[in-house]
């Protein structure tokens, strides 16, 4: 007959018992996650973030814009009617880590891409209160004065291609160029650019035509998010993607 | 078994322990001279600084021989140091937060648009990190090596060891929370710290672990006390938790960014595996081992029920890890999983509130002592909050609650219940025995700054919680409101407008609880100083002897 004293005697018992208890409902919940062909949606348009995309990415991690903004719309009435359609697991397939967020002390972001002018962007983001005056939101107008730093931006190209994201060498080879291509309207990098990442939006999103700015790369991710998934192809209601 | 502590186990540690330092010293330099990236090389000074304050202290302590302290029968420095960490990290992370409080409530005055460290998104982790991590953690392990040596009546293992996890623990903080501040992060919340922080970190809990468990292996008691059955729970989880949510590719071995092994909704669950267990391990196993041990002993009377002990123990340890889920309902996480983690939630009330039970009714026949005792009304009051936030939690992991309290300023309310309540009333009567125990003194400097610092804490924590849940179930219910014509009635600025006052009644309930804390840390000075305020009577009750 088992009894509890064997395990106050042997402390490595106890370990063992702590480590196979607390082993188990991570295993039944996450591992699953992996494997179950339901878990993520097949949808059209999803491709990697382009290398402006993806420093400007960094750059919304880097200010801890997750704590306040969430990027996850839920399938009820008010945050449909509100945000847009519900998000899909596929819409965050390439977020390494993910960004869905956990509180909305402003609004979600999820579908935020192509509703606002740069402009607007730009002038919300200097001052917040300057365009929507109750707003309890930092000023980041350094970013505007910040060259954006992308010598290394192949690495992180590179980086994300280890962990899963299909980079092509093609794309890791043009990091540098395409992030300029995207920046700059009249690059001539520009058709080789688009070709790599398609539907992807290339102009001077920081309003300042001489130099690439952390502003351009943060208004450039904020543009394209919720933008990729062609929601005309989706159907929600199909069997497959009944959640 | 003799303790392994000897006078020439000590000399051999003394080299041992300072040399791993220095060679990290020599390892943070190299990095610092070989990176490009500019945020590394601050990283790096960041960290040989800590370094270098680790080592001055081993100078200064060993500079005129071996002290007392390293062969007495038990370790008491170290849990000297800790307290005083403890306090100085807890007032630390209290201020910032009040500092975002102040921010959210009034946006003009409390950003400044030039000093990107100022702002909310990077202040707020230094929040979260700073209480949870560096005044809870500290509280932790000085609590676990105090109640480790006392219950297995043996000295703590491993000689410099101890040393080397409080400092290295230490220099965690300190690379994590200016990191912060120039913008390092892996923004998962509550694992925040990159990579090769982490790293650093594994390092030293590996280290934490083989203190704790030598000294349970030197005990001279047959049994292991049910404390210890708590903090182990917590060290070996939080180590597996750490180290799988944490898994990154780093872009560079010379610079801060790594990219997450797991991505979108994979990447999501295992990251609220991780951020629930930092609740329920870190926030709650650890806590409750300090209640299964300061609770008995400031009421004099024995742990209410063994076999509650157990049952509490093995179920609560169980059934937290499957409630990451409940993060993350109505996501894009399959529903199997949210139904999943939203039952395992629902069934967590019932060790939680057994838990509760045996530390409340260990008072049995010492209920009095609440009146006179504010230290022990401090921990039961603690184990009361500990009840309610237990019950708050499960009912808002349902999920027709959920679609209402999550993304809202109610999360926050259930959590500083808890982090407020819970967690620091716990560890505030923890540090209020400890304090005369390890100095060495009749009693604390003064009762009655206790009862002040009681009432004030308790006020802070009603104006906090009352203020969020209101604007939290506002807000809630605003976003979902429709007008008669079928369009939603407020757009989402309104909702942000409409929490102003419950934003100013928040950040004052933090300045109340602040000010307690100071009042605590003052009156832990004069009672380490050997003082005891005019007018109160030198002996309330034989405390002492508890040492």
């Amino acid at each position: 007959m088992f009894n509890h004293g064997t395990l106050e005697r042997h402390s490595l018992l106890l370990v063992a018992g702590i480590l196979i208890v607390v082993a188990i409902g991570g295993i039944v919940e996450i591992a699953p996650l992996f494997y179950l062909e339901s878990t993520i949606e097949k949808v059209q348009g999803m491709r990697p973030y382009t290398p402006l995309e993806l420093a400007g990415r960094k750059i919304y991690m880097r200010e801890g814009c997750y704590l306040c903004h969430s990027q996850m719309v839920r399938p009820l009435r008010d945050e449909v009617e509100r945000y847009g359609h519900y998000s899909l697991a596929a819409e965050s397939i390439y977020d390494h880590p993910f960004q869905w967020g956990s509180k909305r002390t402003g609004p979600d972001l999820a579908r935020v891409g192509a509703k606002y002018s740069d402009e607007w962007h730009r002038a919300h983001l200097v001052d917040p209160r300057s365009v929507v005056p109750e707003s309890v939101m930092p000023p980041y107008k350094f970013l505007a004065a910040t060259p954006l730093s992308f010598d290394d931006v192949a690495g992180d190209l590179k980086a994300n291609r280890m962990v899963g994201v299909p980079y092509s060498d093609d794309m890791v080879a043009n990091a540098k160029a395409d992030l300029i291509a995207q920046a700059t309207p009249d690059d001539e990098g520009q058709d080789a650019f688009k070709k790599r990442y398609a539907k992807a939006e290339a102009r001077d999103f920081d309003g300042d035509p001489k130099r690439i700015t952390e502003m351009d790369a943060l208004v450039a991710y904020l543009q394209m998010l919720g933008t990729l998934v062609d929601f005309k192809t989706y159907q929600a209601d199909a069997p497959e993607n009944r959640r | 078994m003799q303790p392994v502590t000897g006078p020439r186990q000590a000399q051999f540690d003394l080299f041992v322990v300072p040399a791993i330092f220095v060679i990290f010293l020599f390892l943070g330099f190299a990095v610092a001279a070989q990176t490009h990236d500019p945020l590394m090389a601050i990283q790096a000074w960041t960290f040989m600084a800590g370094i270098g304050i680790a080592l001055a202290f081993f100078v200064k302590r060993y500079s005129e021989g071996v002290p007392a302290d390293d062969t007495g029968a038990y370790a008491n420095d170290i849990i000297k140091a800790g307290v005083i960490a403890s306090m100085f990290w807890g007032i630390a992370g209290m201020l910032v937060g009040v500092v975002i409080a102040l921010q959210l409530s009034f946006p003009h005055l409390f950003y400044f648009p030039d000093i990107p460290e100022s702002s909310f998104g990077r202040l707020r982790p230094l929040h979260t990190s700073a209480v949870i991590f560096a005044f809870g953690g500290n509280v932790l392990i000085a609590t676990s090596f105090y109640v480790v040596q006392r219950t297995s009546k043996a000295r703590l293992a491993g000689g410099l060891w101890p040393w080397f996890v409080f400092w290295g623990y230490q220099i965690f903080i300190l690379v994590a929370g200016t990191g912060y501040l120039i913008g390092v992060t892996q923004s998962r919340e509550y694992a925040e710290p990159e990579w090769y922080a982490d790293l650093w970190l594994t390092l030293v809990w590996v280290a934490y672990l083989l203190v704790f468990l030598g000294t349970l292996w030197k005990r001279k008691e047959p049994h292991i006390y049910v404390a210890n059955w708590f903090y182990l729970a917590f060290i070996v989880t939080i180590a597996m938790l750490h180290i799988v949510n944490n898994l990154a590719m780093p872009v560079s071995w010379l610079g801060i960014k790594s990219y997450s092994l797991f991505a979108g909704v994979q990447d999501a669950l295992t990251q609220w595996w991780y951020g629930h267990n930092a609740v329920g391990f870190f926030l709650t196993a650890g806590f409750l081992a300090i209640m299964y041990y300061f609770i008995p002993k400031q009421a004099e009377r024995p742990v209410y029920s063994y076999r509650l002990s157990i049952i509490h123990f093995w179920s609560l340890i169980f059934i937290y890890i499957w409630a990451g889920p409940h993060h993350l309902h109505y996501t894009a996480l399959p529903v199997w999983a949210q139904t999943l983690g939203m039952t395992f939630s629902i069934r967590l009330w019932m060790p939680s509130w057994g838990g509760m039970i045996n530390g409340l009714m260990t008072l049995s026949g010492a209920w009095d002592k609440l009146r006179t005792d504010p230290v022990l009304r401090m921990l039961v009051v603690s184990v009361a909050f500990y009840g309610m936030s237990t019950f708050e939690g499960p009912v808002m992991s349902i999920k027709a609650v959920n679609a209402l309290s999550h993304y809202t300023d109610w999360t926050i309310g259930h959590v500083h219940s808890g982090a407020l309540g819970w967690v620091g009333f716990v560890s505030f009567g923890a540090l209020y025995c400890l304090t005369p125990w390890l100095w060495r003194r009749e009693r604390l400097y003064s009762l009655a700054l206790v009862e002040w610092h009681f009432w004030i804490a308790t006020i802070g924590i009603v104006f906090y919680i009352t203020a969020m849940w209101v604007s939290g179930i506002m807000q809630g219910l605003m976003w979902r409101a429709y007008n008669d014509f079928g369009f939603l009635e407020y757009s989402f600025v309104e909702t942000v407008e409409a929490m102003h006052p419950y934003y100013i009644i928040r950040a004052l309930g933090g300045l109340l609880y602040l000010s307690g804390a100071i009042i605590m840390a003052y009156n832990l000075y004069r009672t380490a100083r050997g003082d005891v305020r005019v007018g109160e009577p030198l002996a309330l009750k034989p405390q002492l002897a508890a040492a």
